[in-house]
């Protein structure tokens, strides 16, 4: 039989230590599959490293791929912080990236320097009004917000899905479902000559430490975190609990936003129905590998990226499916989860 | 034979050690009592005896034969039988139902309900526990249901009941009806380990008296040669004496409670409770808890706006349902819980001792928390509360009781609030910890403020009050001197029957 109890204390180191040993435990758990396809392991690593971070190409792709990861993983990671469970970051995102696509494709245009903070700005707004519905029916009416945030990423979906085939299908794209593109000044600027990587890189690091220094320094970061950790203390203390919990869920929403603006203005130049592979739902992924930590979601994000990254060049080169990334991310979070345990509690079998 | 041995039970939890070589007899057919303060080891030595943890060292035996560590099944098939301060009945279930839940094979077709019913009716008559096995646990008293965890852990066949302080829900009268029917179990032969830290009921129904201190046993006494004072020192280690108050005046009305009426469920609302509380004035409120302490203490602490009547703190109506306005207007809060409502446990000490004017000047500006003043500000509160931590920056969570209990003190009183709701201050304290709480709130009262003290521990608010009320069913008693009561008959009004208000 197993024994589980709480440990004493637990250091700062093993909490830290906790993600590193949940990835090597994916690492090993996913060797089996690898195996069965018939490839050596150790090949397979090394592609997939190799894939991720081989070469300056590699690298610029699995930095560009972690931009949208960056902003979700932020949305989720504020959000869970006050126990709000928004499991909604992709609709969000594609609710930021009509909102860039309805402003930025000619309706106004402003130099560079105001028209890309204003499609940042708008996009984070529409992010956020998506979650006004399911934050005021679960403060006002204690609806589960799981339920709702998951399932209005549909709707959104098939919002999209009308507009592109419909009143906003550009005429110029021969036929394919996609909208008209974002006009030149609001497109972010390429950072390096070569590469698709972009200035979203900037704005959402830039996010990181802002959501950072905000957890840690202001009010509304200690009032968060008190509702997080403990709303009936909060409560009683003065805190006004729905409150903290609506704004929480507009800057969660709103930073799932940015994401979308981030896709659609930095890497594609235009909006279409498969602008995001799941980057909300990956979002989740990379807080909770981040422990919900800002500035941890920066290392968590490129890890995830550099696995989607790293796998695709690794089923080119050997006969493995790409969706070995998907295994990777699944069992990382779980072993998260695991390890997160295991450094709080002591657990040994029963002599 | 002895009944139970307990030889070298050794438990460490990290560094630190819960149980230290503990070895103790009990002999068939006496009640010893296990003595200490929280945090002693006497729930640690319980649930290892239970199964539910595995020692380090050291073994337990039942009727001279080793107990299977680490197994909860094996000890219930010994014929140790517990019954946990917190009851573990099913509110939905018969009383019958609950006491066979659990002991009926899951393939069998039918439950034997007749055999069941006869052998809970002997064990009715032959140990005086009345109870009817048709009534809805839901619907039955504390003191009932108390009696359906024995009877439950004799239908099991136990030899050895383990009682973990059994009395802290109960009436005066119903605690005393339950040191009968313990008496009536050891005379056929049971051996009873009776938990608590309450002295004056271990002196009334033990035998023999056990102490643990820090986890290790200091002794054990045969309790007719034993007194008060000794066993406290026994348990505390040194002579801790409790406060006194001095006779003092009264002075102007602070908080006036007019008429007050809450909705909700009708047992815990408050029904036409009118109160008023003056200066350099402790009042005490008795009661058994859920006849509406919790809905008067969450009007006074501003968690509840949805009343009738009136609330007035120094002739201004309180402002209802904001806890600020109601901290700034000179209300200093203890509540009840302070796990779930006094700190949050995962946030640092500094930032729990700023939590009730979080937005005021003193500890930010602009939406940004001045972490210089508020830490500097902490470590003086610290300092004069005497919270025992590694500093302003250590986790709340890993303080002591007493400690986390001296931090929301420092919290309520540094704003020298003239009026104080105290909601069960001193439970789950060890003695020196009591005697420290109880301090503070004289001295509060010394300075001129009005005091509310919430309690079940009779001896504490018989000690501390100028006045005792009784709250009942949401009705409150006249408030009167509590030299004027005896605890005999605050324990008939704790039990409804005042004013023909019975149970309903």
């Amino acid at each position: 039989m197993i024994i589980i109890e709480p440990r004493a204390s637990v250091s700062l180191f093993r909490a830290a230590m906790a993600p590193v040993w949940a990835v090597a435990a994916a690492l090993v758990l996913c060797s089996v599959l690898i195996m069965w396809t018939g490839t050596s392991v150790p090949t397979a690593y090394v592609l997939l490293f190799k894939g991720a971070f081989g070469s300056s190409f590699a690298i610029n792709e699995t930095l560009t791929r972690s931009i949208p990861l960056i902003f979700t993983g932020l949305a989720v990671a504020v959000a869970f912080r006050a126990k709000f469970y928004n499991i909604g970051a992709e609709g969000q995102l594609y609710a930021g990236a009509l909102a860039a696509t309805f402003f930025g494709t000619g309706l106004i245009t402003l130099p560079a320097v105001l028209m890309i903070p204003l499609l940042m700005l708008v996009g984070a707004i529409a992010g956020g009004l998506l979650l006004i519905i399911p934050v005021l029916l679960k403060t006002r009416l204690k609806v589960d917000e799981v339920v709702t945030t998951l399932l209005l990423n549909f709707v959104v979906l098939l919002v999209v899905s009308y507009l592109l085939e419909g009143p906003w299908k550009d005429p110029m794209s021969l036929g394919w479902p996609q909208a008209a593109s974002i006009v030149d000044e609001g497109v972010l600027p390429a950072l390096l000559a070569k590469g698709r990587l972009h200035f979203g890189l900037i704005i959402a690091v830039l996010m990181a430490v802002a959501m950072w220094a905000i957890m840690r320094f202001t009010v509304l970061g200690y009032e968060i975190r008190a509702v997080g950790f403990n709303a009936g203390a909060a409560e009683f203390s003065g805190i006004r609990v729905n409150r903290t919990v609506i704004i929480t869920a507009l800057i969660s929403g709103g930073l799932a936003g940015m994401a979308g603006v981030s896709e659609t203005a930095g890497l594609k130049g235009y909006l279409t129905l498969d602008l995001s592979p799941g980057f909300g739902y990956t979002g989740i992924a990379v807080a909770m590998l981040a422990q919900l930590s800002p500035l941890g979601v920066i290392p968590a994000a490129i890890f995830l990226s550099a696995v989607y990254v790293g796998a695709d060049a690794m089923s080119r080169a050997v006969n493995i499916p790409s969706y070995i990334a998907d295994v990777l991310v699944g069992v990382s979070v779980l072993a998260v989860l695991v390890s997160v345990m295991f450094s709080q509690f002591l657990v040994r079998w029963r002599s | 034979m002895p009944a139970l041995e307990f030889r070298g039970v050794t438990k460490r939890f990290g560094s630190l050690t819960a149980n230290d070589a503990v070895s103790l007899v009990i002999e068939p057919g006496e009640v010893l009592a296990l003595l200490g303060e929280n945090g002693a080891g006497k729930t640690t030595l319980m649930n290892i005896l239970f199964g539910h943890y595995q020692a380090d060292q050291g073994e337990i035996l039942v009727d001279g034969k080793p107990l299977a560590p680490g197994s909860t099944q094996a000890a219930i098939n010994a014929g140790v039988g517990m019954v946990h301060q917190h009851f573990t009945l099913a509110a939905n279930l018969t009383v019958l139902e609950n006491i066979m839940l659990g002991t009926e094979g899951l393939w069998s077709w039918r439950q034997n309900t007749k055999a069941a019913r006869d052998k809970i009716a002997a064990m009715a008559r032959d140990y005086g526990l009345q109870v009817d096995p048709d009534a809805l646990v839901g619907d039955i008293s504390v003191g009932e249901r108390q009696r359906v965890e024995i009877l439950k852990a004799l239908y099991r066949d136990a030899r050895i009941l383990i009682l973990d302080e059994p009395t802290a829900v109960l009436t005066p009268q119903e605690a005393d009806s339950l040191f009968a029917t313990l008496k009536s179990l050891t005379e056929k032969g049971l051996a009873v380990i009776f938990i608590s830290h309450k002295l004056h009921e271990i002196l009334a129904v033990s035998d023999r008296v056990a102490v643990l201190r820090r986890g290790a046993m200091v002794g054990s006494v045969v309790t007719k040669d034993a007194d008060k004072a000794q066993l406290a020192e026994m348990m505390v280690g040194r002579t801790v004496t409790r406060p006194k108050p001095e006779p003092m005046q009264a002075g102007k009305a602070i908080l006036e409670i007019s008429r007050l009426t809450t909705s909700g469920d009708s047992a815990a609302a408050l029904a036409d409770v009118s109160l008023t509380v003056h200066a350099h004035e402790i009042i005490g409120i008795a009661g058994v808890s859920g006849n509406g302490q919790q809905a008067l203490a969450d009007v006074l602490c501003g968690l509840a706006s949805g009343f009738s009547g009136t609330v007035q703190l120094h002739g201004a109506p309180l402002p209802a349902g904001r806890p600020r306005a109601i901290v700034n207007a000179g209300v200093g809060r203890i509540p009840e819980d302070r796990h779930a409502r006094g700190v949050v446990g995962d946030m640092e000490i500094w930032e729990n001792l700023i939590s009730e004017d979080l937005r005021s000047d003193a500890v930010s500006r602009w939406g940004i928390v001045d972490r210089g003043r508020a830490t500097a500000r902490a470590e003086k509160q610290i300092a004069e509360f005497d919270v025992r931590c590694e500093g302003p920056d250590a986790e709340t969570k890993l303080l002591s009781g007493g400690n986390m209990q001296k931090l929301i003190l420092a919290r309520a009183l540094s704003r020298e609030p003239s009026f104080i709701l105290a909601n069960q201050p001193v439970r789950g304290l060890d003695e020196g910890a009591i005697a420290y709480v109880q301090e503070r709130l004289l001295e509060a009262r010394a300075r001129g403020a009005g005091i509310l003290l919430i309690s079940e521990d009779l001896d504490e608010l018989m000690a501390l009050s100028d006045r005792i009320a009784v709250l009942s069913h949401g009705r409150l008693s006249e408030a009167l001197p509590s030299e004027a009561r005896s605890i005999a008959e605050i324990g008939l009004m704790m039990a409804g029957q005042d004013g023909g208000e019975k149970a309903a």
